[in-house]
């Protein structure tokens, strides 16, 4: 199954959540395949299941409330959603790096950053102390913090919020992992921050060759960085294509949707930003129908019917709608 | 750190000196004889040479003011001389508070009774922190398990039932019907061979698992609500993103963020060792520093009480120092200056 220049088989994932008001069908089989030295990005609103998906890719979820379904994640000819979390632990941090949303608070705030930085190295490469508090000193100078050896003695709370970002790049990083996971890194940060931290993802990514999975809201942020995106909603990932591809020629009406909400340079002063009429999908309810079909303008009997799948209408191109963009078909 | 410490000895002085002035002042303004637990047939002319010898007749200012020459300046001048043979002046001459019923330093019985009062309530105190540290962790990581409930269930009844009934009960199953403690706690007994070790360990084991089991209760209260307000925090997740084992997150990440109001809260209440087995003592008949305070009080043995009071003020603020202190050690958020 797994081709040689894949490194991450994502199949049929699914993950809901128990919760008092019943079950949240947060990710609804979601499939893609990460290729080596990628940067895939993955696009959605909030509650659209980006980052239930890859937190179920090593069951960093709280499980209960959360359950993995079903599915399978093929990484070094192992399946992930198998594994158990001993196991798991080997490959966190050290072969997969994780960055999370916010870095106000993903750094613990009563151990020192070089004690934190070290902790993967010293779990995954079973560096010494001083071997560890070296390299630490290295991953900082990396990520572009001056005067590192000061800081690895510094607390969370000294630090920037762009400054702790950092960090937790260098800590995604200690173990030259093979698939960094971004989760939603930029949010957090202002925007000339996060065009810094842009940068040093990009260097990195071109000098340690690791593959990225890019979770944003950011269509901005996907369109300079990504070579591939995959657009979720409501649990499912509904386009996916090369990203100039997706930009040029958007195919699910979600995405053109959305490529109409991004502010334009040039037009007009006075016109007015569109919006994507209605809400999000209830996650309470089980998707058996197109889950963007109540918002949908295109949407007619078959999308209150059945559920799209992902289908390849070439160029790498996967669309699950039931409407043919180009030719204007209902299948 | 050492200008926030001295700044706030400095604050301690002029609050401790109000404390002991409103003490002082309460004790005096309440309706109180010294001459009333004698008998009706001593005449009211020798009841007011009593007092007189007392030295009620003077006015209550002076009466303060004697007090915190005493406690402040003969009382330490005395414990240098006796404790460490330095004499400054006059120390065969020196006032020093006496008791009104036993013409006996007040400072003298209280140290008499401090012994018995850290052995029981000092171990009593170690044993419940060392009890509820687990049980509050374990409790927290495994939200809703049996052991949670279970110990839901015990802690609750600990901390609402007051000791003087787990202490009757106590004495009644343990003393009255197995026989296996004694029912009374003996001060006289020394340890001086190994049979002897064994009494003082019986007949400490009942007061000390009373309080202990209080004192566990409330705690580990606080430390499973302390661990689980951090269990679903981000750098728990950061954490185990890098692959560390859940005894590692439980233990150096979670533990050392929960510890931070526990040992604050440790630390305030260790006053409480000195003062707080008040009723305990009494019931087990501990004579340590919570029973001389009843006595006291019983006996309106006004300089007793009041001192006994002030001492254990001047605990509470000693600690409370202290407790701010170590917060500030633990937090590295925390800074003074």
């Amino acid at each position: 199954m797994l081709n040689n220049n894949s490194i991450l088989k994502v199949n049929k994932i699914t993950t809901r959540f128990l919760t008092q008001d019943g079950l949240v069908h947060a990710v609804n089989g979601v499939s893609f395949n990460l290729k080596k030295g990628e940067l895939l990005g993955v696009v959605g609103e909030s509650g659209s299941g980006k980052s239930v998906t890859v937190l179920s890719l090593l069951k960093l979820l709280p499980m209960p409330p959360a359950e993995i379904v079903s599915g399978q994640a093929e990484f070094e000819e192992q399946d992930l959603i198998q594994l158990d979390v001993n196991q798991l632990r080997k490959i966190r941090g050290g072969k997969i790096g994780f960055i999370f949303q916010d870095p106000m608070t993903s750094l613990n705030p009563v151990l020192t950053i070089g004690y934190q930085i070290a902790e993967p190295m010293r779990q995954h490469m079973g560096l010494s102390y001083n071997q560890a508090h070296k390299r630490s000193k290295e991953l900082l100078e990396l990520v572009g913090i001056p005067n590192a050896r000061n800081c690895l003695s510094s607390y969370p709370h000294q630090f920037s919020g762009g400054m702790r970002q950092r960090v937790m790049i260098a800590i995604a990083l200690a173990c030259n992992p093979k698939v960094l996971i971004a989760d939603e890194p930029t949010t957090a940060l202002d925007v000339t921050i996060q065009a810094q931290l842009l940068d040093i993802i990009k260097r990195l990514r071109k000098e340690l060759g690791m593959a990225i999975i890019w979770i944003t809201h950011d269509l901005a942020v996907v369109a300079g960085m990504a070579d591939r995106v995959a657009v979720m909603y409501g649990g499912f990932i509904v386009e996916e294509a090369p990203v100039e591809e997706l930009f040029s020629n958007p195919k699910h009406p979600y995405t053109l949707g959305l490529l109409k909400t991004i502010p334009n340079l040039e037009g007009k002063r006075a016109e007015k930003l569109e919006s994507i009429p209605g809400q999000p999908p209830n996650l309470l309810v089980k998707p058996l129908s197109c889950p963007f079909g109540p918002r949908c303008n295109y949407s007619f009997e078959r999308c209150n019917r059945e559920n799209p799948t992902l289908i390849d209408r070439g160029k790498n191109h996967k669309v699950a709608c039931w409407l043919n963009a180009d030719s204007g078909e209902r299948l | 750190m050492i200008h926030f410490i001295i700044r706030r000895i400095l604050i301690a002085i002029p609050t401790l000196l109000v404390i002991s002035f409103i003490i002082f002042a309460l004790l005096d303004l309440a309706p109180n004889d010294p001459t009333g637990n004698l008998p009706m047939t001593v005449p009211p002319e020798v009841r007011e040479k009593i007092r007189v010898s007392l030295g009620l007749d003077q006015p209550m200012h002076v009466r303060f003011s004697m007090w915190l020459f005493q406690f402040f300046v003969n009382e330490p001048l005395n414990l240098l001389h006796e404790g460490f043979g330095i004499t400054i002046g006059d120390s065969e001459n020196r006032t020093r508070i006496l008791s009104w019923s036993t013409r006996s330093s007040v400072i003298d019985l209280i140290i008499q009774r401090t012994p018995q009062t850290l052995w029981v309530v000092g171990l009593s105190y170690l044993f419940g922190i060392l009890i509820a540290i687990p049980i509050g962790i374990i409790s927290a990581y495994k939200q809703y398990s049996w052991f949670d409930q279970v110990g839901t269930f015990f802690t609750m009844v600990g901390f609402s039932v007051p000791t003087f009934f787990t202490g009757m009960v106590a004495i009644i199953i343990f003393s009255v019907q197995l026989k296996w403690f004694p029912m009374i706690y003996d001060t006289t007994l020394v340890v001086d061979s190994w049979s002897n070790f064994i009494l003082q360990v019986k007949q400490m084991l009942m007061p000390v698992m009373v309080l202990a089991l209080y004192n566990a209760s409330q705690l580990s209260r606080f430390m499973r609500a302390s661990i689980l307000d951090n269990l679903n925090l981000d750098y728990v997740r950061t954490a185990r993103s890098k692959g560390r084992s859940e005894n590692a997150v439980l233990l150096i990440h979670v533990l050392r963020n929960s510890l931070i109001p526990v040992v604050t809260l440790i630390a305030l209440g260790i006053p409480t060792i000195f003062s707080g087995a008040i009723i305990t003592e009494q019931i087990f008949r501990v004579n340590g520093l919570g029973q001389l305070l009843i006595i006291a009080i019983e006996s309106a043995d006004i300089p007793l009480v009041q001192t006994l009071t002030f001492l254990f003020a001047v605990l509470i603020v000693i600690f409370n120092l202290i407790a701010d202190v170590i917060y500030g050690i633990l937090d590295p958020r925390i800074r003074y200056d």
